[in-house]
């Protein structure tokens, strides 16, 4: 628990952060609330030569709504979106995960974009904002640009991210309609991490599905969008019947799915279809 | 008149310090100079080491020294072990590994440097050359003569085999109507206290004196053992055990590293230091349980139990530590459980594997033994057909105490007992009969309710002298000062469980002071006088009874003096609330102790002073015992488990505080919860320690934990002049058989009898889907 040698500047800016990330290169990392890398660098599973703290810039913390688009900046803590007015109104989806990440201190100090950029493949937040549809706004030396969620996340700890990049904001449409959503997961007993996580959107158009986005995390290497399930969804009747047959796709084309000491890939698999269906369950009652 | 203290919930007063932050622990303790240590530890479970090389690390600036086994362990004595097994092989357990490694965290060289850092940093440029070696895991495949033997001398894997109990099994099992059978796996367990190990040692030439800071439970054994270890005399080695956050029988123990940074602090003339990591904790502090065994219970068709018999390989680890050979006896001692079984017998092979040493983990031997005979009873209960309640109640010994102990088939007189007491208090908190009623109607819908009951009794107060290895009395110096204040010096080393409020509890109401005016002292060598430890439910039945007969020796003198003053002969004394009285004339307990210290005014055959030692040796072990009752309820569509309702009654004896007491059940069933549903310390086939972390290990956690409904009876114990018994390890040993019993019995409707811990949701979901399968 004796982390190697490293540097530490705090940055005021985001530009600050840039031109340091540009000059350090793959020597640096970027700390954001620190409660993945930190617990990485004690076990010096990663050795950074320089850590650039962006804790100070004030300018990458904040939730907000402009023209039909929620904008979340990356340095926005699991508490702030926890505790969000605007959020829990207008896409509850986000402070639920929340609520099941982690626990207070985590809550306190993590944050979205640390989060993301980790991409622990067993992290909550990629189920979530693969559900909501988001962005990954990312900020480089050639400028900024959008990657979807669905293709941001590559691998197990592995993103779209290139090197210099560093992530800026969560951003997606709010949900417009009759919309009913749920995040619902089985906590690893030891790390508190989603054996299984199902994040769940629906929107509901005369009693009928008219669309969904349907986000699994902590079954396989990568958090992936149940595409199978979100098409056996459109414009079914959202009764038991339906929604249990379109749950049972939560797993289809999963060849890698986790095993480890507590569950293995088969077991995570069944988990992921009969949570789908009860996160559906949930999400179709509250589609009011 | 002041209120008596004893048997009050007051709060403790250790708490406003651990609570705020403020209290000491070794790595709190920071002395100029200090060098830091950090060790390279062995990857592989077994391997012959070809080459050690160091020199790149001693090349690091900053740092002082690098030892490797070869140049320190044969000047230092072996890791010591306190057990004798008749015909035990022994391995002669080195601080360092020399030729070969053993498991995986076997220390190898050690590096000292000016901060941890550096030293961490120079412990990876140390390379080692291993070859490889066939490993040894399974304690029972370790037995077979046709595996690979860990330690060449002693020519193959077992350590010892041992036959115990009493009663002539064979022709009990014989005068059976059925014999029940299974194969019961006690998975080891780490403690996981939640403050690691952790030395500081200083040596000062000129005085000579060598001063070991360790977080231990044992501060004056450890000293003997150490000073013996080192060859260095045992009154200039100051051993303190300063704030230690928690033990659970891991710190029951003397380990290498102690003696290593004592050695080092003479070597280097400078203070040493040595802090374990979590992982390292996980590798190279003690393991708990490792056991695997077969049963064999004989019954009579109405539930009359005519004999138990136990085999049982027990996993030893590659070396022994301080009473690793000794916990599988203590698993025999209490096999009797709380029934009258006229014959058993245990038969131990104890194997060495390439795996850390197991030892004593919070009940040490006892929840295996409490284990393996509630699963026998309940076995036995669904074999004939009885509720797991009336088959109990058949083989309880009627209510029982000083006049007529419970003598059992394993050699012990139970102290004192009323089972059917504690049982139906249970049953009526539990509502049982309606439970079985729910039960019932939920199945029918399709629901999975399930119903675990244990009923246990363990032996505590650790204990007679002639059944430990190291004496097992317990000593207490009471000392009233000048201006009244008490001070108690206890040999115990309380570490957590609250005796520095409970002891102060006993002295208020004997001296008719305040808590607030007495302090307990623990765990410094140069202060208190020699004592044993805090361990095996001990400290107060034993250590508590010493503080309790050191104030009584002390009222007596402090009598004489008051009769003096007051100019009476002492016959006529009274004391009652402070006050000596006789005839209308009284002094108070203050003016007496200072009237002792100023001498001015003494009896002419009295010495000055208020002070009184005790060392009070036991005559028996203790017998708590107690029902706890579980309720769960499983998912049947993912075999999840969900505690619905925990119902503990408990018998300690007299209770001198009921919130350390509740306290304790709490944290016992917690670790009891933890070992049926979720813990086990998992070696891949290579021997790599694949539960290394708190990522993989789970300890459960608040949220995990459900609402434990508690009560109490009191039958207090003949064997102390308080009737107490002892609550350290009683959730620890009572609460594991009903879990596992409760997820049993919600898929008894399906032919399950027996699942073996942990029981994970995914195992449950496996027999949920075959017999779904098997329905359709």
């Amino acid at each position: 628990m004796i982390p190697a040698n490293f540097d530490y500047i705090t940055v005021k800016s985001l530009d600050e952060a840039l031109s340091l990330l540009a000059k350090h290169k793959d020597d640096a990392k970027i700390l954001a609330g620190g409660h993945s890398l930190l617990p990485a660098m004690k076990l010096r599973l990663m050795q950074p030569k320089v850590l650039i703290d962006i804790g100070k810039i004030k300018e990458l913390s904040y939730i907000k709504e402009e023209g039909g688009q929620i904008h979340i900046g990356a340095m926005t803590t699991h508490f702030q979106i926890e505790t969000s007015a605007l959020l829990q109104k207008s896409c509850p989806l986000l402070p639920e995960t929340a609520t099941q990440l982690g626990d207070m201190q985590v809550r306190n100090k993590g944050t979205i974009g640390g989060s993301v950029a980790h991409a622990d493949p067993a992290a909550d937040w990629p189920a979530a904002v693969i559900a909501v549809g988001a962005e990954i706004v990312v900020i480089g030396p050639k400028g900024e640009r959008a990657i979807k969620a669905d293709d941001f996340f590559v691998d197990m700890l592995t993103t779209s991210l290139q090197p210099g990049d560093l992530v800026k904001e969560v951003r997606f449409a709010a949900p417009k309609g009759k919309t009913g959503q749920a995040y619902m997961k089985v906590r690893h007993p030891a790390s508190g991490f989603a054996v299984v996580g199902i994040a769940v959107t629906l929107t509901v158009d005369g009693g009928k599905c008219s669309a969904s986005g349907i986000g699994v995390t902590g079954v396989s290497s990568k958090p992936y969008r149940a595409k199978s399930v979100e098409a056996a969804l459109k414009g079914s009747a959202l009764d038991a019947k339906s929604l249990a047959a379109a749950a049972s796709h939560a797993s289809d084309g999963i060849s890698d799915a986790i095993s480890e000491l507590y569950a293995t890939g088969e077991y995570r698999k069944h988990l992921a279809e009969i949570y789908t269906r009860r996160a559906l369950e949930t999400a179709a009652g509250r589609a009011k | 008149m002041a209120e008596k203290v004893v048997g009050k919930g007051i709060k403790r007063t250790e708490d406003p310090r651990l609570i705020q932050g403020l209290a000491h622990y070794v790595d709190d303790i920071k002395l100029p100079d200090t060098l830091h240590a950090v060790f390279v530890r062995s990857i592989y479970a077994h391997a012959r080491i070809k080459k050690v090389d160091v020199a790149a690390a001693q090349k690091t600036p900053g740092v002082v020294a690098v030892y490797t086994g070869k140049d320190i362990s044969q000047k230092i004595g072996p890791v010591p072990c306190g057990a004798a097994i008749p015909d035990m092989k022994q391995p002669d357990h080195r601080v360092m590994a020399t030729d070969k490694v053993y498991w995986v965290g076997h220390p190898i060289a050690v590096v000292f440097a000016e901060n941890k850092y550096v030293a961490r940093d120079a412990a990876d440029k140390i390379e080692v050359d291993y070859e490889e070696l066939p490993v040894v895991l399974d304690e029972e495949k370790a037995a077979d003569p046709k595996s690979p033997v860990i330690h060449e001398k002693i020519g193959s894997n077992i350590a010892y085999k041992l036959t115990a109990g009493e009663g002539d099994i064979e022709a009990a099992l014989k005068a059976a109507d059925k014999i029940v059978r299974q194969k019961i796996y006690h998975k080891r367990l780490a403690p996981i206290a939640m403050e690691g190990r952790g030395v500081l040692a200083r040596y000062y030439p000129g005085e000579q004196e060598l001063t070991l800071w360790t977080s231990t439970q044992i501060p004056h054994l450890a000293r003997t053992q150490i000073s013996l270890m080192l060859g260095f005399p045992e009154n200039k080695l100051r051993l303190i055990a300063p704030e230690v956050g928690g033990g659970f029988g891991s710190k029951l123990n003397v380990y290498a590293e102690e003696a290593i940074m004592a050695y080092a602090s003479m070597q280097l003339g400078r203070p040493v230091k040595w802090i374990e990591g979590r992982r390292e904790n996980m590798q190279g502090t003690i393991h708990g349980r490792g056991q695997v065994g077969y049963i064999e219970i004989g019954c009579k068709k109405d539930g009359t139990i005519t004999g138990f018999r136990y085999n049982v390989f027990a996993d030893m680890g590659s070396y022994f530590q301080l009473l690793t050979p000794a916990i599988p006896t203590l698993t025999g001692l209490m096999l009797s459980g709380c029934y009258k079984i006229p014959a058993i017998q245990m038969n131990v092979t104890a194997c060495f594997t390439n795996k850390m040493s197991t030892d004593a983990y919070r009940g040490a031997g006892r929840p295996e033994a409490t284990y393996v005979i509630e699963r026998a009873m309940d076995l036995v209960a669904a074999e004939l057909g009885m509720d797991v309640v009336e088959v109990r109640r058949k083989n309880f010994p009627e209510p029982f105490g000083a006049e007529n102990p419970f003598k059992v088939a394993t050699g012990l007189f139970y102290d004192s007992g009323n089972y059917q007491g504690a049982l139906d208090k249970a049953l009526k908190m539990a509502d049982y009969t309606n439970l079985r009623v729910e039960q019932k109607k939920a199945r029918a819908a399709g629901r999975l309710i399930g119903v675990g009951v244990s009923t246990y009794v363990e032996i505590c107060a650790m204990g007679p002298s002639p059944a430990l290895p190291a004496g097992g009395w317990e000593s207490a110096t009471v000392r009233i000062e000048p201006t009244c204040k008490v001070t108690i010096l206890t040999g115990a080393s309380p570490h957590g469980q609250g005796q520095e409020t409970s002891f102060s509890q006993i002295a208020a109401d004997e001296l008719g002071v305040t808590v607030n005016d007495c302090t307990v002292i623990h765990g410094d060598t140069a202060v208190v006088q020699y004592g044993i430890g805090t361990f095996g439910s001990r400290a107060t039945a034993v250590g508590g009874t010493a503080v309790y007969l050191a104030l009584q020796k002390l009222k007596a003198k402090a009598t004489g003096m008051a009769a003096h003053m007051l100019g009476v002969d002492a016959k006529t004394v009274t004391f009652d609330d402070g006050k000596f009285t006789s005839g209308g004339k009284s002094v108070t307990i203050q003016e007496v102790a200072l009237n002792a210290h100023l001498a001015k005014n003494l009896p002419a055959d009295m010495e000055p002073g208020l002070s009184a030692t005790t060392f009070f040796e036991p005559k028996n072990f203790t017998f708590p015992f107690g029902t706890h009752i579980c309720v769960v309820e499983i998912d049947p569509e993912t075999g999840e488990i969900q505690i619905q309702r925990y119902i503990a009654v408990d018998d300690c004896g007299k209770v001198i505080n009921p919130l350390l007491v509740h306290g304790q059940i709490h944290g016992g069933i917690v670790q009891s919860l933890g070992q049926a549903l979720f813990e086990e310390v998992v070696y891949d086939e290579q021997g790599q320690l694949i539960s290394g972390s708190l990522m993989d290990y789970a300890v459960p956690k608040a949220a995990q934990v459900p609402w434990m409904e508690l009560d109490r009876t009191e039958t207090p114990s003949p064997v102390n002049p308080m009737g107490v018994k002892g609550v350290g390890e009683a959730g620890s040993i009572g609460a594991t058989p009903a879990i596992v019993a409760a997820v049993v019995d919600a898929l008894a409707h399906l032919g399950v009898r027996h699942l073996d811990m942990p029981i994970k949701p995914e195992h449950v979901w496996n027999i949920l889907k075959k017999n779904k399968a098997g329905a359709a």
